[in-house]
């Protein structure tokens, strides 16, 4: 039997002078080859090339982390299925220190030194709103993956798209009816005193109002808080419903506080599962969440009624039925989130193809294709549930989940209509040139 | 050639350097100069103050938000143009700067760095508290109509790189002026011993409280020309990082040399730049970098040439 170990050992042959030469010479030449030459044809055989920009350090990490696993496991499906019009896709992943300033310079790298064909996959809001300016003035589209409502609101250019996941105030708008049916009409709202937590106080007291509910108090919580009993007596004594964002560490001690203010007589509970992504929801000191309600925008714990396109992409992505990595459980997944850059890579793919993209100079025809897209059904595509874009304020519109935390586990209770999630457009992005 | 000229020389030829760079740098390089000019003026109003007089303030992210606010909340909420929009934005640096130095100057050393600091934060907080305004920490877009100065469009590549050639020249000739003027020869001196300098009947406070104003208003300029040019004003731009940057850059490029901001900015941008390229732990890299520098070249980069080469470099 042959086996490597027994096999004679074959001893390299020593490098002659000859040899060294002819291996430079041979070098030299393949060097020297016209750069067209390395591709027999450079229009299929050349990758389309696509900047994501990551949060890789910094308060965005965590996302960031999982944002990356998405965008490879989509990319490689969509390599494995031929690319797009027959070219490979090849990501270009760059940091951005979840930081503005360095947003716009990788916006940058991408556009000028990658030459990329496009940029995409950016989640903090501040990130998307100091980047988008230089991506509109490279004219470079910006697929954004950040649930902002920056793209909606008219404030960014017509080169900034958001064809993967909804914005904030799509889903708090859609939480309002159910909240109001389901857990009472008189609601306190905690969320931090900065730009997140203010879209959340603006857009749902309004939802609310609409239903006949009414928001007793506002509670703003300075960001650099880091303990909050001061803040519960101000909690009125009728609220039937504590709406809760808090984002960032400080949530663990925010719930486990709570605990201690009301002890079991508390009020109903609904947050935003944002403030607990990447956190495992049976993680010590949640013990407190058993038995109330969170927003999900994809549910994080597979469900008896599971898709067989969520059974799909949690395989390609590596995360088991909790929604954490299946190399390591304790690696908690940003469910709600990352299928984002899923879907937005699938909408590339479909823009690219319905353009007939071929280069940098079908930039704008890739806009135009994807700004004409209206519906996207449930597909392997679009994992998390049909969606509607809108080609006029290029921001799409989905499905919401509502779970309420059983036994440790988030039970999807509630899935909102697309229609709940929709309100009239505040800007028309195809009116402005390219 | 005498000493003066070689000076006139040697920052004169730095600005026509970087005149002639726009037009052989690729479009990368091109785009990344032009925001290092603008940092650099925030870091050569930094040095006025940290390497002249011998003042470190842990809190100029605050003139610097202060410009970049004062520039863009005049055209956000007031509808100005460009050109009053960017002095307001130094009005607002300089009585920032001139209110936070009437106070932090009552103190010294340790307690002025805690000082600026704790306003610098406080600043930093009131942008999100009145997020209503500021958009907080989302910050907003200057749109590429509101950035046309006498009908020149900012937004574009090059005019943008000649109008932060002009901000940076601006600083460097005036920073170059001042420490070369008599005023600025005080500064020196009261970084080196101020009782002395008291003793010879200088009135320390207001030539420190001068140097606050002129560094807080430089560094609020590079604020103001920094979200003209690059059309976004952010929260993040007031944060304690912000106040780190210009110290970093003024220590790698040389403090109490007037070239040394920029050689710091320069070198730092493209440390962070190239070495993100590599490891996501690039801030590790910019910190042995810093602490290699701290070893073998404490005076910085241009400090150590002027120990070696130049003693006479401004």
């Amino acid at each position: 039997m042959s086996t490597p170990k027994n096999r004679p050992e074959t001893k390299p042959a020593g490098t002659t002078r000859r040899g060294a030469m002819k291996t430079l010479a041979a070098g030299l030449g393949a060097a020297s080859l016209p750069m067209w030459a390395r591709y027999t044809n450079a229009q299929t055989a050349e990758p389309i090339k696509i900047g994501f920009q990551v949060h890789r350090t910094g308060i965005g990490a965590a996302y960031g982390r999982w944002y990356g696993r998405t965008t490879e496991a989509a990319a490689r499906l969509i390599n494995e299925g031929g690319g797009i019009n027959g070219r490979m896709v090849e990501i270009v992943a760059e940091d951005d220190g979840t930081d503005p300033k360095r947003g716009a310079e990788v916006v940058e790298k991408f556009a000028s030194q990658h030459g990329c064909d496009l940029a995409f996959g950016t989640l903090f809001s501040h990130v998307v709103i100091g980047s988008a300016p230089r991506a509109g003035e490279l004219k470079m589209p910006y697929f954004v993956v950040s649930e902002g409502h920056h793209v909606a609101s008219g404030m960014l250019n017509r080169y900034t798209l958001q064809p993967g996941i909804t914005d904030v105030k799509s889903q708090v708008q859609a939480m309002a009816p159910f909240v109001a049916q389901n857990l009472g009409k008189k609601v306190t709202m905690v969320f931090p005193d900065f730009a997140f937590g203010h879209d959340h106080r603006d857009f749902f007291t309004q939802a609310i109002e609409a239903q006949g509910g009414e928001v007793l108090a506002h509670i703003a919580i300075p960001p650099s808080e880091t303990s909050f009993t001061k803040y519960f007596p101000k909690i009125p004594r009728e609220t039937e419903v504590l709406y809760h964002v808090m984002v960032g560490p400080a949530v663990l001690t925010f719930v486990k506080e709570l605990g201690e203010f009301f002890g079991p007589s508390r009020p109903e509970m609904f947050g935003f599962i944002d403030s607990l992504e990447a956190v495992a929801i049976d993680s010590p000191g949640l013990e407190y969440l058993e038995g109330t309600y969170f927003w999900e925008g994809n549910p994080r714990h597979a469900q008896a009624d599971q898709s067989e396109h969520d059974k799909f992409f949690r395989a390609a992505v590596g995360v088991n039925d909790q929604g954490a990595s299946i190399s390591d459980p304790s690696d908690v997944s940003t469910y709600a989130h990352m299928f984002g850059c899923w879907e937005t890579l699938h909408v590339i793919k479909a823009g690219m193809e319905a353009s007939g993209y071929s280069g940098t100079q079908d930039r704008a025809a890739l806009i135009e294709a994807v700004e004409a897209m209206t519906d996207m059904p449930e597909s392997r595509a679009h994992p998390q549930g049909a969606k509607l874009f809108n080609g006029k304020t290029h921001q799409v519109f989905g499905h919401q989940y509502i779970s309420k935390v059983t036994g440790g586990k988030l039970l999807c209770v509630h899935k909102t209509s697309i229609e709940d999630t929709l309100y009239p457009d505040e800007t028309d992005y195809t009116t402005q040139p390219f | 050639m005498s000493g003066g000229a070689r000076v006139i020389a040697l920052h004169g030829g730095l600005i026509a350097l970087l005149f002639v760079l726009q037009f052989v740098l690729p479009a990368y390089h091109h785009g990344n100069l032009a925001r290092i000019m603008v940092l650099a003026s925030y870091a050569v109003g930094y040095n006025i103050l940290f390497g002249y007089t011998g003042l470190l303030s842990l809190g100029h992210a605050l003139f610097f938000a202060a410009g970049m606010y004062g520039m863009g909340l005049g055209i956000q909420h007031l509808g100005l143009t460009p050109a009053p929009a960017l002095v307001l934005g130094l009005v607002a640096g300089a009585v920032v700067s001139g209110g936070l130095a009437l106070l932090a100057l009552r103190t010294t050393g340790v307690a002025f760095m805690i000082v600026t600091l704790m306003f610098a934060q406080a600043g930093y907080l009131t942008i999100l508290y009145f997020g209503e305004y500021t958009r907080g920490d989302e910050g907003f877009v200057i749109q590429q109509a509101q950035r046309v100065l006498w009908g020149i469009d900012l937004s574009d590549p090059g005019n943008r790189y000649f109008a932060a050639l002009i901000l940076f020249g601006s600083c460097l000739m005036l920073s170059l002026w001042l420490v070369r003027a008599p005023f600025g020869k005080v500064l020196v001196a009261i970084r080196e011993n101020e009782e002395r300098v008291r003793m010879l009947g200088y009135d320390i406070f207001a030539h420190k409280l001068l140097a606050m104003i002129i560094s807080g208003t430089i560094a609020a300029a590079a604020g103001a020309s920094y979200g003209l040019l690059f059309g976004y004003a952010g929260a993040s731009f007031a944060s304690v990082q912000y106040s780190i940057f210009p110290l970093l850059w003024v220590l790698l490029g040389g403090a109490g040399t007037v070239l040394g901001p920029f050689i710091g900015t320069l070198f730092m941008f493209y440390l962070i730049d190239l070495s993100s390229g590599v490891t996501t732990a690039y801030m590790l890299i910019a910190g042995v970098a810093l602490v290699l520098l701290t070893l073998f070249a404490p005076q910085g980069l241009m400090g150590e040439l002027r120990r070696r080469v130049w003693r006479g470099l401004p």
